[in-house]
């Protein structure tokens, strides 16, 4: 009983989260930096925090994650850190060779203040940026946002950095994928692939982060969008963004710089979310879906009619991000699962409105709380017990004393694989979510059965 | 040993009336350090005879953690000892955080300890309480008396008002106690009265009136403090007559900050009274 000392009687915290559902920016910076091909990602901090995010990261990918720091010391900290990113852009380019260095800041350059285009400028006129090489940068202060806005914040530096339009329409689609996994990039393009539409993913850590053994190490794999085609973004015919609060900022800045026009819908996460990305890309591309696509969506809805009795009335807690949980309790909601416990860490302005619009049909009282801690979603859950939770590593400990069964959704997923190469996103993600969803509930069942009612077929 | 801060509005005198209050306790037989906590380095100039020394925060950067107490003292005018915590060129970094930095490796240095037989240390702090980094020398367990140097300016009683808000704030938690008000004349009408009658409704006293003399300001261009530039000036004696107060004050208090409507009506009555 780790978490024992949860009390049953909530109380109304105003400065206190306890088990926060959300981490820091950086990480969020780190990871999309990561989507670009060839980019070394640097942390203008202490080297504390990039050892954080490293780790973070290779515990949930399972994948070792590169990134350098300005390593700031007490005389950083004082005098300011432009003479360690100088010295670090020099070296990472003579040593490491990337083609792009991509800067975060910590909380602590934050708050000293550190200007990093003045300082990238600087190493400019010092020669220390070889031709055609790049340092972009996001400001990720900590103690605002959370991984999501560091995401957000480096996906728009990608196209304040890099998109160009030169007037000539490319016949190829924007696809910024949101805070996803590299196989859901991976699902994402290949459905673009099936209905015959060229795309530019960006951020894309596909054969990045989930890359096989070939028992040779590359520091910078064959994954992740090139510089040209982040360049070429200017000129797509529109842009499809995937999570308004992972996606929506890089959307409306490539609107807004380069007059590509954009779509924002939410994650393709069950039935009707990815229904609507598929006859958004149907619609913006002026193409038919095609069988093999519809085939998909038969079989998801295969299982939904075979399985429903197990599905219905069963009560979920949800832990995540926004963009993920919209999608994910509309997919529930749709199989008439009772999502009735949604907490995220992530401010949202519309996220409860959402939330409260996706299950008004839902026959019981839903709790939805943004921000919220585990904390509270533990409470909630002792005053209104569920069958199931849904939610990332750090709801096992709920799930534990509270004898719940867990399907791990989300980020960060620290002790099971999978996620790199499996896709919860698209009809075929759909499909994979169910197979938890139903595994972890008829595990639970077959378990607790009383012999007169333990069933061979379910 | 007894740790003095002096705080009050940028541009006031904090530094010149520190370092010929300094000299003044010197001549007295007292043992004292000042340190500069002001990232322009000159709290010490006088002192000195000139701006040669070599900050702590310079000095950490360029030796590392290893430094000796002796890089970053100075000995200057009859024996007094200087530092300058030093910090960053304007518009970089954190003066804050430098502040913080050179207190605690002072400290760990032992520049405070008993063997160094210290009858006072000063702090001298620039401008405005405007973080908690320059808040660093009135924390718990460092310096126990503020003086903060004031003119009957509206701008600098504004700031001294401000400041004894910040005093307010840590005297709650430590000991830090107000010693008075230091009135660094600036021949504004009334002022003296003015600033007796600031100081009483803040529960402080004007513990001194300096007037304004142009012997300052020819002791500042020989970077000399009075007392050593012209010993026999009057002036000289006005400052060996502040430390001597200084030296004998008993009067340490919490004050009692102004609301700005006070604080105005205050100027109203005695400034603008014809």
């Amino acid at each position: 009983m780790l978490l024992r000392h949860t009390p049953k009687e909530i109380k109304q915290r105003k400065a206190l989260t306890i088990n926060p559902a959300k981490t820091c920016q950086p990480i969020g910076a780190m990871y999309a930096a990561l989507g670009i091909h060839s980019c070394l990602p640097h942390s203008h901090g202490s080297q504390g925090c990039c050892a954080y995010h490293r780790s973070t990261l290779t515990r949930h990918y399972k994948e070792p994650v590169m990134a350098a720091t300005s390593s700031f010391t007490e005389g950083a900290s004082v005098f300011g850190g432009q003479a360690n990113l100088v010295q670090a852009i020099d070296n990472i380019f003579t040593i490491y060779e990337p083609e792009v260095i991509a800067v975060h800041t910590t909380c602590l350059s934050e708050t000293i203040g550190d200007d990093i285009p003045q300082i990238a400028r600087k190493a400019e006129a010092e020669g220390k940026i070889p031709r055609g090489k790049y340092v972009i940068h996001v400001n990720t202060p900590s103690y605002v946002g959370t991984h999501v806005t560091g995401f957000s914040g480096m996906t728009k530096a990608m196209v304040d950095y890099f998109s160009k339009s030169n007037g000539k329409k490319l016949d190829q689609f924007n696809i910024i994928p949101g805070y996803v996994e590299p196989s859901d990039m991976e699902e994402i393009k290949r459905i673009a692939e099936v209905m015959g539409v060229r795309t530019v993913m960006f951020p894309d850590t596909s054969r990045v982060l989930n890359r096989p053994q070939t028992g040779k190490y590359d520091m910078f794999p064959k994954g992740g969008a090139t510089v040209q085609a982040l360049m070429s973004t200017g000129d797509s015919l529109a842009t499809i963004a995937l999570g308004r609060m992972a996606s929506g900022a890089a959307a409306r800045a490539l609107d807004t710089k380069c007059k590509v026009p954009c779509e924002i819908l939410d994650l393709p996460i069950g039935f009707k979310a990815t229904d609507r990305f598929v006859d958004t890309l149907r619609k913006t591309a002026g193409i038919n879906v095609p069988d093999s696509l519809s085939e998909e969506r038969g079989q998801l809805m295969d299982i939904v009619t075979d399985m429903h009795q197990y599905f219905y009335g069963t009560k979920v807690a949800l832990a995540g991000d926004p963009d993920q949980l919209i999608s994910l309790t509309e997919f529930l909601v749709s199989i008439d699962m009772w999502p009735i416990h949604i907490v995220t860490g992530t401010v949202s302005k519309d996220f409860a409105t959402r939330i409260r619009e996706i299950t008004k049909g839902v026959p019981h009282q839903v709790n939805v709380s943004t921000p919220g801690d585990m904390f509270l979603l533990h409470q909630w859950i002792k005053n209104d017990p569920v069958d199931l939770l849904i939610g990332n590593t750090y709801m096992k400990y709920i799930a534990r004393d509270e004898d719940i069964p867990l399907v791990r959704f989300g980020f960060p997923i620290l002790d099971r694989i999978g996620h790199s190469y499996f896709p919860t996103l698209g009809y075929r993600g759909g499909m994979r979510l169910l197979e938890k969803i139903l595994d972890a509930t008829l595990d639970r069942k077959d378990r607790d059965s009383p012999e007169e009612s333990f069933e061979l077929v379910m | 040993m007894r740790k003095v801060a002096i705080y009050g509005k940028g541009g006031i005198g904090k530094s010149t009336t520190t370092q010929n209050t300094v000299a003044g306790l010197s001549e007295m037989g007292r043992k004292v350090m000042v340190v500069g906590c002001d990232p322009k380095a000159d709290s010490t100039r006088l002192l000195l005879g000139g701006l040669s020394q070599k900050t702590v925060l310079d000095t950490l950067r360029a030796e590392g953690e290893d430094v000796d107490l002796e890089d970053i003292r100075k000995v200057g005018f009859n024996g007094t000892i200087c530092v300058e915590s030093g910090g960053p060129e304007p518009g970089v970094g954190c003066a804050g955080r430098g502040i913080i930095t050179s207190i605690n490796l002072l400290e760990q240095l032992g520049a405070y300890a008993e063997s160094e037989k210290l009858d006072y240390a000063f702090y001298d702090v620039l401008g405005d309480v405007v973080c908690g980094g320059f808040a660093m020398p009135i924390r718990e367990g460092k310096a126990k008396e503020i003086y903060i140097v004031v003119s009957g300016e509206m701008m600098a009683m504004y700031a001294a008002n401000n400041i004894c808000k910040g005093i307010v704030k840590f005297a709650e938690a430590g000991g830090v106690r107000l010693g008075g008000l230091i009135c660094n004349s600036r021949k504004v009408d009334n002022e003296q009265e003015m600033i007796e009658a600031f100081a009483q409704q803040l529960g402080t006293h004007m513990i001194h009136f300096v007037p304004r003399d142009n012997v300052v300001q020819k002791a500042e261009i020989n970077r000399k403090t009075v007392i050593e530039f012209d010993p026999a000036n009057s002036q000289a004696d006005e400052y060996r007559t502040l430390a001597k107060k200084i030296e004998e004050n008993k009067m340490h208090v919490v004050p009692n900050p102004m609301s700005t409507d006070d604080l105005e009506k205050l100027l109203i009555k005695h400034g603008l009274a014809d």
